[in-house]
């Protein structure tokens, strides 16, 4: 019962006193940010990397987990009740969540929401633990040239699954993996493209870059737009779900979660595109669909559960494999490399506490904000009301002092502001900016890989194509990409971002 | 027959592709090379550079076949973006200068001007507000280092 020792392992660490509380931090700061609109969790864990830099690597990858799972729950607080989607994610919750609560049931739909998100984040631990070490069985046999093809597959599906244009999505990138090659080669020890800056010779902080294109851009892009007016659904109604709400939110929940698992470890999956799944599964299965729409428990249950679900799940290839699938993970990953934890299968071996404690903290966190955010949910309402004029100031602040406390360095500050401009131009021209950020996390080690292939290989291209792992790799790989030209895919792929 | 760019967005990210790319791959000459078995610096980033500027042709030249949806770039609001970008650049101009209190002020009171509801009173409790909080969080409890400033 080798699982029994680790879960152990991981209790003992995610139960200590000092990650207990940087748990509920985590959580805490992820239901605020998931409650206000305009903030979500990429500029916010960004922000908080250079304060993970003084704790131990585990408690640092505990709050920032939280953070993340926590913005799911909180997301589907303000979509229920004021049909504002705090989260991309929960954006399918608005459309039977809200209509639940203007028919009185608000505290239902929340319950319903929280429960289902728990069950789904119970099931997701397991299988983390469950599945995790498998995955890392198989990456131990990996060689350079499997890494590089795995890491161009990954690449690939996160923009794939992504919405958008692909052709750009891809060259996002492609730009970004060029600057990850910003900085000193590892191999000859050469400063390249250093711009004549004795700063960028330590390569561009990846920290910097998502302030900028996440933090500040979206203030700008928010700043457009006249503040809507909120309206609050003042009365929340009892917080128990009737009998007839639960039978047909349960099996939703089950169906939600098994589904969001699946797709969050895929690459790029991650919980915006399985709640959307979910939401069309259930309309597909259920026996009046014409009620969807209109208030109907399992349209709530299901996506809400599938999200959570992917949230977490979608921390298995980053912990087995070091291969982020959407920007989260990739400012994780870059958070493990600054605590000296080498992100791939040695994690497990080389970190066991820092692997099982974060695993177990998820599971301890969803208790949490299940407990915590039921009673809570007056206050995160008033929260609601906070004003966009006192709120992006303060991510000003937040964005601006947190780059300069990274390395003390002015430099970095005016980066920032470089890379908000950049954000905000290219967002304009119908670029992403996630995919930026995945090639620039995996730039180094895309390089290194591919060097390495080549070498053993005496230059022989090939190589990527003979070793049959590798073969396969880059074989599902086009064939995603075989896919997405397919019209009748292409077209469902379209339609189910329309929403967004 | 006139060629006419029916996508503007796409067209121009192809634009800034091609440039970027290019500068990538020209940049990466003055490094050198070596041969696929043993790269030298240049190789990878040469490459990549490569990649990004045919992309960029593609999605260029894509944007001005006949059957390319119309499309045409939204102006960017220059107010908003250049309150908001010479804010964090006064912070990071006037950082050494002032030491960060002051600076956390300025930086909060200019930033606001970019909203459309700006109210000084509001902008100044703000900035007063996140001084105070700056001072609590980072200095008192964080440790954090900053400039002292010519106050300081």
């Amino acid at each position: 019962m080798e699982w029994l020792d680790h879960l152990a392992l991981g209790l003992s660490v995610a139960l200590s006193l000092q990650n207990l509380s940087y748990c509920l931090l985590g959580c805490l700061l992820g239901t605020l940010i998931g409650v206000l609109p305009g903030i979500g969790p990429v500029p916010t864990i960004a922000m908080l990397l250079p304060i993970t830099y003084v704790l131990p690597p585990e408690s640092g990858l505990i709050m920032l987990a939280g953070i993340y799972y926590g913005a799911q729950y909180g997301g589907s607080t303000t979509a229920i009740l004021v049909a504002l989607p705090g989260e991309t994610s929960s954006v399918v919750s608005v459309l039977d969540g809200y209509q639940m609560a203007r028919a009185g049931r608000a505290g239902a739909a929340l319950a319903i929401a929280a429960l289902g998100s728990f069950f789904a984040g119970c099931v997701a631990t397991v299988l983390l633990a469950a599945f995790a070490p498998l995955l890392a069985q198989v990456a131990f046999k990996f060689g350079p040239a499997e890494y590089f093809s795995l890491m161009v597959l990954g690449l690939l599906a996160a923009v794939v699954m992504a919405s958008g244009s692909l052709l750009k999505a891809v060259a996002m990138t492609i730009l970004g993996l060029a600057l990850g090659m910003i900085g000193t080669d590892v191999n000859s020890g050469m400063p390249r493209f250093d711009l004549g800056f004795l700063k960028l010779q330590d390569g561009l902080d990846f920290a910097v870059v998502a302030m900028g294109i996440f933090g500040l851009a979206e203030i700008m892009a928010n700043l457009e737009q006249r503040e809507r007016r909120v309206r609050i659904t003042d009365k929340v109604g009892p917080l128990y779900p009737n009998r007839k709400e639960f039978r047909e939110s349960w099996p939703a929940s089950v169906r939600g979660t098994f589904l969001g698992s699946i797709l969050g470890i895929l690459p790029g999956g991650g919980a915006v595109l399985s709640s959307f799944a979910s939401y069309t599964l259930e309309k597909k299965m259920a026996r009046e669909p014409e009620r969807f729409g209109r208030g109907h428990p399992a349209g709530l249950a299901g996506p809400e559960s599938a999200n959570n679900a992917a949230a977490q799940t979608s921390f298995i290839p980053l912990l087995t494999l070091g291969i982020p699938g959407n920007a989260v993970t990739a400012l994780m990953l870059g958070a493990m490399i600054i605590h000296d934890v080498q992100p791939g299968p040695r994690v497990m071996t080389a970190h066991p506490d820092v692997f099982w404690g974060l695993v177990v903290s998820m599971w301890v966190g969803n208790l949490m904000l299940v407990v915590l955010n039921l009673p809570l949910i007056g206050v995160w309402v008033k929260l609601l009301k906070l004003p966009y004029r006192v709120l992006f100031p303060a991510i000003l602040v937040f964005c601006s002092i947190g780059v300069y406390s990274l390395d003390n360095s002015l430099f970095d500050v005016w980066t920032l502001a470089f890379f908000g401009a950049a954000g905000y131009l290219w967002t304009r021209l119908g670029c992403e900016s996630a995919p930026l950020l995945l090639g620039l996390v995996l730039g180094q080690m895309m390089e290194e890989n591919f060097r390495r292939a080549l070498l053993l290989s005496r230059g022989d291209f090939t190589t990527f194509l003979t070793r049959p792992v590798s073969l396969s790799l880059l074989l599902v790989a086009a064939g995603l990409l075989a896919l997405i030209a397919v019209p009748v895919i292409r077209r469902k792929r379209d339609e189910a971002f329309v929403e967004e | 027959m006139r060629l006419t760019v029916r996508n503007q967005p796409d067209f121009w990210a192809g634009a800034l592709f091609i440039g970027v790319g290019l500068a990538f791959g020209l940049g990466a000459r003055h490094y050198p090379m070596g041969q696929a078995s043993r790269m030298g610096a240049g190789y990878f980033p040469a490459l990549l550079g490569l990649c990004l500027a045919l992309l960029g042709l593609a999605l260029a030249v894509q944007a001005c076949r006949p059957a390319a949806p119309r499309a045409s770039v939204r102006r960017p609001d220059w107010r908003v973006a250049g309150i908001v970008l010479g804010a964090v650049c006064l912070f990071a101009a006037l950082l050494p200068v002032l030491g960060v209190l002051p600076s956390v002020f300025i930086l909060v009171f200019v930033g606001s001007m970019a909203g459309h509801d700006f109210d000084w009173r509001v902008a100044a409790l703000v900035g007063l507000g996140m001084m105070a909080f700056v001072w609590l969080v980072f200095i008192q409890g964080l440790g954090l280092v900053f400039p002292a400033g010519v106050l300081g």
